[in-house]
């Protein structure tokens, strides 16, 4: 094979789990706080690409459908866990069953807002076009994901390591009792997460939009690649997230060019190994 | 009480029985339907409803089992007997090797890793096309014949099905009363003391996995004969999900729930989208509803209401 | 003496007058189309469209033929086949249509025909392409209003071979039976006129990046021949536009490359893209123009290939049960009409059904251009009365394989 093709693919991998950090940092977050399997996860990616289409066919900014996407899903997340999740506290399995409810309600609704065709999201000029280092084409788009997804996850350290509000998640994930215990109001501490990670995947959402578009079946389709990422990662652990997107976007895109025939099996087969070895992946903790 | 069950349940099955020749085709083969997620149901019930083990990999063994008996009828022209034993055996072999990396996980995890071995399974039926002829599917599964009845009408394929449904209810339900039954009573209750008491308790939680695997299979076996197709959506994730979502709505822990369940859901699907598109609105809806009133499930709550 | 009607002739009378009476309220009943298309998942545009052609046409006749009222009866498939299989049973044993039509997945278009074969229920195929299904596996019940996969590429490989001189080609596709063969058909006959196909690329059905293959076509092509549909077609074309490649491979396609289904939301990345198809919604005859009208006022949107053969489908089954006045009943005649019709104004042109139930028809070969602020496939050449065979002898063309992942084999790969 030639160079320039492994740097491609690289870059390709690269740039797709840039994206993958964007959906699973949320989703493992919220599990870490919350011990919940958000299967609605995909939905909120997919809804934040339709707001976010829809805002920048009004407003032609990109910048403001960004916002508005992350913001209407955070509000949506929030309030499916104040009024609905929070009902079930403690039954892991009664809440990701609700979580499904959710999605098939959701799934419907977008197809009754937007209607069945698939979209492209228009992105800036700015970011459109590709730019050439050594005869290889870069798309500036997906060098632009890769700073958001960058920005994002410093953004998240530097919450959860240098802040007070950080701190009480890391309390909460590590052990929710006794962070009760101590004084952390943890539903109100589960609330914020829920958005935050809801406010996360709609990000994920928009800005894969720019490249993927936005379509019906989104939802299911990009939500097994968010659990495998948080499932090779270590649900809770944002280092797990940043390594277990990298690795997926990589695995799964060298599996499709090279085992194009095998593409899904070397993806969820390592998965599965993964966690025949460290079954709480490589950065979780039981 | 298992007396009074078992008359209940034959009472439901000759009620059935009765029924089947006066009832027109289509809501015969609803039914016939019905009976075969039922199967399916039943099997996740023995992990998730006895055990504790909430599995969301059920189709990997469903369908393997279907594309088994898929490719073996239409290619080498196997019988009923052929596709049937080549499919429970390999969902059972499946299922062995699949238990030996998903038992070390618990709750969540073991959630995860079932979805992740069932996505394994997808990924191959949908890519390794030689062989299962990747999303075009397997069609043209002939309806077996046995010896001179042929079970290509609605109502012989009906009442074969009935027995086999009736028949993985009661070895199930020999199954869950049985010391080995209640022994995964009492591990979904409390591992450790379990352990402490001397159970073997990783051999109970595999032995589960594939007798669960077994019956996942046979209702796989079911599937490819009633529709005469195979297809990789017989192996995707929705599956696997409905499948969780009928034990849940029946009631798990019951055996019978999750068979009326998945009634609840064939019908649901069928006859909601007949007056409104909105009908997998309606659906997640109902999931909720049942979630938030009737944690355990239809029967669970006419259980509970009993006492 | 008065006469006095004996009781039983009176009987005899009444039972007379009541079958007759019965059979022509049978008669005069309304006729049940019955419709399967995707209004869920996946494929819902593609659904709508279909069932928007389908309705725009019933609009059209007042939805009454041969004095009997048309009631179509549409039933949601998801896009999953083992559901189209559950609602045609309905549709048949239940609702008893008196034809069954729709669907949209190439794996329904198979499992369709044992049960069209088994009830004997007529039933026209608008949209499903896969070759076989009207060649080496063909059902007896089934007519095929559509077109199928190969049809429009054997001309096209000609085509680009002829004109644009295109000498090397790469292929990229879905990894599924419509992506085969139409690769196949290209692949035959571009390489019968001297070009050559120097790597085949297939892509999984639902792939949303489609970066990791176009970093894999090899330098050296001259153009690059793709084959989508749905958003697949929206996604490949723009991310290859980015990829750089455009601007020096130029990108040709099937049909559904650039369909109206997804050429409205394409922008530039699109224009100058060769395809061939049965059809274009800016095809310049009267009766797709006003066809064309018809449809932009009813659905608000230009019409896709699939909303204009399911038109010209809904017409093709009224044509044939006014063939029989309406005495659809009578099965065998109405399968024996349905394979009869043949009608020279149908919005893509003139249609008629060969021996093996596939229509033969005009192909054209089209163009995106920017015509008006909109882009639309312009044709720019027409191949008339294409059959499935393309100039090859019947017989000769079924003893070959049918085209696959590996048949035509990649020699030059």
């Amino acid at each position: 094979m030639r160079p320039d093709f492994w740097i491609v693919q690289t870059f390709n991998g690269l740039s797709y789990g840039a994206l993958l950090f964007l959906l699973a940092s949320g989703l493992s977050l919220i599990f870490g706080v919350m011990r919940i399997v958000n299967m609605a996860h995909g939905s909120y990616f997919m809804l934040g690409g339709y707001l976010g289409l829809t805002v920048i066919l009004r407003t032609r900014s990109f910048a403001m459908s960004v916002v508005a996407a992350t913001v209407a899903i955070a509000l949506i997340g929030m309030a499916m866990e104040r009024y609905f999740l929070q009902r079930l506290r403690g039954q892991d399995l009664g809440q990701v069953l609700m979580t499904i409810g959710f999605a098939l309600i959701f799934q419907d609704l977008a197809l009754l807002l937007w209607g069945g065709d698939p979209y492209s999201l228009p992105v800036p000029a700015a970011l459109s076009g590709s730019a050439r280092l050594g005869g290889i084409v870069f798309p500036i788009y997906r060098v632009f994901i890769v700073g958001v997804a960058v920005a994002v996850g410093l953004g998240l350290w530097l919450l959860l390591d240098r802040t007070r509000a950080g701190a009480m998640i890391r309390a909460a994930v590590d052990d929710g009792e006794m962070a009760q215990g101590v004084g952390i109001n943890v539903p109100r501490l589960s609330l914020a997460v829920f958005g935050l990670g809801s406010a996360l995947a709609a990000l994920g959402g928009v800005i894969g939009a720019g490249f993927l578009g936005v379509y019906p079946g989104a939802d299911f389709e990009v939500l097994p690649y968010a659990f495998v990422v948080v499932i090779v990662g270590g649900l809770g652990s944002l280092p797990g997230a940043m390594v277990g997107s990298l690795l997926v976007g990589l695995l799964d895109n060298f599996g499709k060019a090279l085992f194009p025939e095998l593409a899904y099996f070397t993806l969820f087969a390592p998965m599965a190994l993964i966690l025949a070895i460290r079954p709480t992946g490589l950065f979780g903790r039981a | 009480m298992i007396g009074r069950r078992a008359a209940l349940a034959a009472a439901v099955v000759g009620g059935l029985a009765v029924l089947g020749p006066l009832l027109p085709a289509y809501p015969l083969t609803l039914i016939t339907q019905a009976l075969i997620f039922g199967i399916l149901a039943m099997s996740l019930d023995v992990l998730l409803g006895y055990t504790g083990l909430p599995s969301l990999g059920q189709a990997a063994y469903f369908g393997v089992a279907a594309y088994a008996v898929a490719l073996l009828a239409t290619e080498r022209q196997v019988g009923l007997v052929g596709c049937a034993a080549a499919g429970i055996g390999l969902a059972a072999v499946t299922a062995a090797v699949f238990g030996v990396v998903a038992i070390r996980a618990r709750g969540t995890y073991f959630l995860m890793i079932t979805l992740a071995l069932g996505m394994v399974m997808w990924g191959l039926a949908f890519r390794w096309v030689s062989l299962t002829k990747g999303d075009n599917g397997i069609a043209g599964v002939p309806r077996p014949e046995m010896g001179a009845l042929s079970l290509n009408a609605p109502l012989p394929f009906f009442y074969f099905t009935l027995v086999a449904a009736a028949l993985s209810w009661a070895l199930l339900g020999l199954l869950v009363i049985s010391p080995f039954g209640l022994g995964l009573k009492g591990i979904r209750g409390s591992e450790s003391r379990m352990a402490a008491l001397g159970y073997n308790v990783w051999l109970h939680k595999y032995l589960a996995f594939v007798i669960a695997g077994v019956f996942a299979g046979l209702a796989g076996v079911l599937w490819a004969y009633y529709n005469g197709f195979v297809g990789p959506t017989d192996v995707q994730l929705v599956t696997s999900v409905e499948a969780l979502l009928m034990t849940a709505l029946g009631g798990p822990g019951t055996l019978i729930g999750p068979v009326l369940g998945a009634g609840v859901i064939v019908f649901l699907k069928n006859f909601v989208s007949v007056y409104t598109k909105r009908w997998l609105l309606i659906l997640g809806a109902v999931y909720i509803g049942v979630i938030l009133f009737a944690p355990h499930g239809i029967v669970g709550a006419l259980r509970r209401a009993r006492r | 003496m008065r006469s006095r009607l004996h009781p039983w002739i009176a009987l005899l009378l009444i039972v007379a007058a009541g079958g007759a009476a019965g059979s022509a309220a049978a008669q005069s009943g309304p006729i049940k189309v019955g419709l399967l298309v995707p209004l869920t998942g996946a494929a819902s545009a593609l659904g709508k469209d279909m069932l928007s052609g389908t309705e725009l046409y019933l609009d059209e006749i007042n939805r009454q033929a041969a004095n009997r009222r048309i009631e179509l009866i549409v039933e949601d498939t998801e896009g999953v086949t083992a559901t189209a299989l559950t609602k045609a049973r309905k549709l048949v044993d239940q609702d008893h249509v008196a034809i069954l039509t729709g669907g949209l997945l190439a794996s329904t278009g198979y499992a369709l025909h044992p049960f069209a074969d088994a009830a004997k229920i007529p039933t026209t195929y608008p949209v499903m392409s896969s070759d076989d299904l009207t060649q080496r596996k063909p059902a007896k019940w089934v007519v095929r209003t559509g077109w199928n996969s190969s049809q429009s590429m054997h001309p096209f490989g000609e085509w680009v071979a002829s004109n644009l001189k295109y000498k090397k080609i790469v292929t990229i596709g879905f990894d599924y039976a419509f992506g085969w063969e139409t690769v196949g058909g290209f692949q035959r006959t571009f390489e019968e006129q001297g070009g050559q196909i120097i790597q085949k690329i297939w892509t999984p059905l639902n792939t949303a990046d489609f970066s990791p293959f176009i970093a894999q076509v090899k330098p050296g092509a001259d153009a690059v021949f793709a084959v989508f549909f749905g958003r697949g077609s929206l996604q490949f074309v723009k991310q290859y536009a980015e990829s750089g490649l455009k601007a020096k491979v130029p990108l040709l396609g099937n049909g559904t490359v650039t369909d109206e289904s997804v050429l409205p939301q394409m922008g530039d990345e699109a224009l100058g893209v060769y395809t061939a198809l049965h059809y274009s919604a800016a095809l310049d005859n009267p009766a797709n123009k006003a066809y064309a009208k018809a449809f932009e006022a009813k659905a608000g949107k230009v019409p896709s290939y699939y909303a204009e053969t399911c038109y010209t489908n809904m017409r093709w089954i009224v044509e044939a049960i006014r063939a029989i006045n309406g005495k659809v009943e009578d099965r065998d005649a109405f399968l024996a009409a349905l394979k009869k019709v043949e009608l020279k104004d149908f919005p893509r042109g003139p249609v008629v059904i060969d021996k093996w139930g596939n229509p033969i028809q005009n192909v054209y070969v089209r163009k995106v251009e920017r015509v008006g602020g909109k882009l639309q496939n312009s044709v720019i050449f027409t191949y008339p009365a294409v059959s499935q065979f393309w100039k090859y002898n019947p017989d000769e063309f079924l003893k070959m394989p049918l085209y696959t992942r590996d048949y035509p084999p990649c020699k030059s790969c």
